[in-house]
């Protein structure tokens, strides 16, 4: 029972940024329908800011979470404007190669700037964990989930509160009507693509202290944010967000009670069993067509 | 014409070990062959149905592996009940390998061509990465990070024939040259056969195609079946030449390879893998005594990107054209003057079906 309890919290806590990932690829996948594989190395890319800001500059851990966040926003919006734009309206096999493309480049760049050993983050807070009864947390953990929670309300509130927001759906809905009533969608493109990749860069800045950082780490997160995606349906935001709990769930418990071989495991059988059953995801509602 | 460009390239090929006599430079020959022959049944797939296989390298380490367990034999225990195989010939495993990972070809067509487009990519991802793990974590069969060493090499031959093994650079040389050369008959063959015809009417429009009494699931299961074979056999040639597999054969960059290999030389034809796979099998060979692996994957990427933006078609396909420019263009298998020349984003068709996204 302590255990499970133990693994409860564990899952809440890696929920968190697994829903910021989900969040962010769901606006990319599922809105803008490119199949993003840097995804990950966004997320990478984040971790490897946060170290730069934080331990190489010496910042202030919380600015440096903020700079990191911005820096993959604009390396996002960088992407879009140089790879995507120009072939806006190809299908989707023709992006995900681009995609392909600027995910080695990215990832072998990394690896090329900063070298194969893993790096890791000092974090100013106290070393001794939390302990609530027969569960024990480290002060980072809960920090991280705090964050993680703030990010996810405030892009919830983006999407759904905002006019940019508004301007987002309504252009993801018909671009061209969008277009004729006076959005610019190229805009809306380029901002809703860094924005997706601002949320994966949070996760790495999040998760980059708690682990560490390696130029692969963005793989498994690219295909656990798939699964999210997946899980919760394209698009659907509330979806991703419960997803993301959903899968670290079951990576809590399929490495607690099965085998911690097989964690990362989790995310993919996830995939496939949703295809089977419920191929529009867990919480779609019945989809439009046409 | 054709053929006897075909015939002249392929004895030239034939006499490559007579003159060459740097081993090191023959390995490599073997292994752009092996990965050529992987390029070409992912082409079937990608190419010729226009669906995106990700997870190919799952095919070719199920063929590399099944293969090698099989003439190694292993002893294993499936809930409480001992199972042992002893070993059997090496050509017997890569039979074997093909027809296991064409079972999986056939599982993985029948689930993910339910949900197409991008689902069908992340499915294939899936089911590499999967693979990968089990290789990894089921240590009593297949050795996990520890490898699986002491593969016997190829062996031909029957009781009444004697053996041949191939333990030599150029043997093996030649014996991938000869499942190419089978490969590539066997692929036109399929290719211009009416499977092969109904298979490019549903990457060109399928509604059309459906609307004429072609079975997507039908020929797309045939597609991905056919296509995981190849694969596996090519895996199971990796595994006897190179005689030691471990699960780093199913890293993602392994389909990377293939589909570089595959989009440069050109998608749907039936020389692009071939012409892809001689440059990407021979570039690092160039290339690494200039850069490190890293620059050298920086490169490919920017390849794959431009490639995309100048070159969509690939290079068979623009050569083609600069041959036959007075002519009319006549092959049924590339993309022709019909669907607008660029591949997908220009053609009406492509736009009409996935433009919007609002499938």
């Amino acid at each position: 029972m302590d255990q499970l309890l133990q693994h409860l919290v564990n899952t809440i806590i890696m929920g968190g940024t697994y829903a910021l990932l989900g969040i962010g690829l769901t606006l990319i996948f599922g809105i803008m329908r490119i199949v993003n594989f840097t995804h990950g190395e966004l997320y990478a890319f984040g971790a490897y800011m946060m170290y730069f800001f934080a331990t190489i500059l010496g910042m202030n851990f919380f600015v440096s979470i903020a700079f990191a966040i911005a820096a993959g926003m604009l390396l996002g919006a960088i992407i879009e404007f140089l790879l995507l734009r120009p072939k806006r309206g190809a299908d989707i096999d023709t992006t995900m190669l681009i995609m392909i493309g600027a995910w080695i480049v990215m990832q072998n760049t990394e690896h090329l700037a900063w070298g194969g050993i893993a790096k890791s983050i000092t974090s100013p807070l106290p070393e001794a964990p939390l302990v609530i009864g027969p569960v024990s947390v480290s002060w980072l953990r809960v920090m991280v989930l705090v964050i993680a929670l703030a990010l996810i309300a405030a892009s919830y509130m983006v999407i759904n509160r905002t006019k940019l927001g508004k301007a987002m759906r309504a252009t993801f809905q018909d671009s061209d009507t969008a277009a004729l009533m006076g959005i610019n969608i190229n805009s809306i493109y380029t901002m809703t693509f860094g924005f997706g990749s601002a949320l994966a860069a949070a996760a790495g800045a999040l998760l980059g202290p708690v682990f560490v950082v390696t130029p692969t780490m963005g793989d498994l997160a690219s295909l656990k944010a798939f699964a999210i995606v997946i899980l919760g349906g394209l698009g659907n935001i509330t979806g991703a967000a419960i997803g993301g709990f959903i899968l670290a769930f079951a990576e809590e418990i399929g490495a607690g009670y099965i085998s911690s071989g097989y964690r990362d495991a989790m995310g993919f059988v996830i995939i496939i069993i949703v295809l089977l059953f419920r191929p529009t995801g867990l919480f779609a509602k019945a989809e439009r067509v046409g | 014409m054709k053929l006897i460009a075909s015939l002249l390239i392929l004895a030239f090929f034939a006499t490559v070990p007579l003159w060459l006599q740097d081993q090191y430079y023959l390995h490599t020959l073997v292994v752009t062959g092996i990965f050529m022959l992987a390029a070409m049944s992912l082409n079937l797939l990608l190419g010729f149905t226009g669906q995106l296989s990700l997870g190919h390298v799952a095919f070719f380490g199920i063929g590399a592996y099944v293969s090698a367990l099989t003439s190694l034999g292993f002893s294993v225990t499936i809930f409480g009940m001992p199972i042992v195989h002893e070993p059997w010939p090496p050509f017997v495993g890569l039979i074997f390998g093909a027809l296991a990972a064409g079972l999986c070809g056939y599982l993985i067509g029948k689930l993910a061509f339910r949900v197409r487009g991008a689902y069908f990519v992340i499915v294939t991802i899936s089911f590499a990465e999967v693979v990968r793990l089990v290789s990894l974590n089921w240590v009593e069969l297949t050795n996990g990070p520890l490898a699986l060493p002491g593969i016997p090499p190829m062996t031909l031959g029957f009781e009444w024939s004697g053996y041949l093994t191939l333990w030599g650079k150029a043997q093996n040389y030649y014996f991938v040259l000869a499942v190419i050369v089978l490969t590539y008959v066997l692929i036109r063959r399929l290719v211009y056969s009416p499977y092969g015809r109904a298979m490019i009417a549903l990457r060109e429009n399928e509604t059309l195609a459906v609307s004429v009494g072609i079975s997507v699931t039908k020929y797309l299961v045939l597609a991905a079946v056919f296509s995981g074979a190849l694969a596996g056999l090519a895996g199971g040639l990796y595994a006897h030449y190179i005689q030691i597999i471990d699960p780093m054969i199913f890293m993602f960059l392994n389909t990377v390879t293939m589909v570089i290999m595959v989009i440069t030389g050109g998608k749907g034809t039936l020389a692009g893998p071939v012409v892809g796979g001689l440059i990407f099998g021979i570039a690092p060979v160039v290339l690494r005594s200039y850069v490190g692996p890293e620059v050298q994957w920086i490169l490919y990427g920017v390849l794959m990107i431009l490639i995309v933006f100048v070159l969509p078609e690939g290079i068979v396909p623009a050569i083609e054209r600069w041959f036959n420019r007075g002519g009319a263009s006549r092959s049924p298998t590339g993309r022709g003057a019909s669907s607008g020349g660029s591949s997908g984003d220009g053609s009406a068709l492509a736009l009409s079906g996935s433009g919007k996204g609002n499938s």
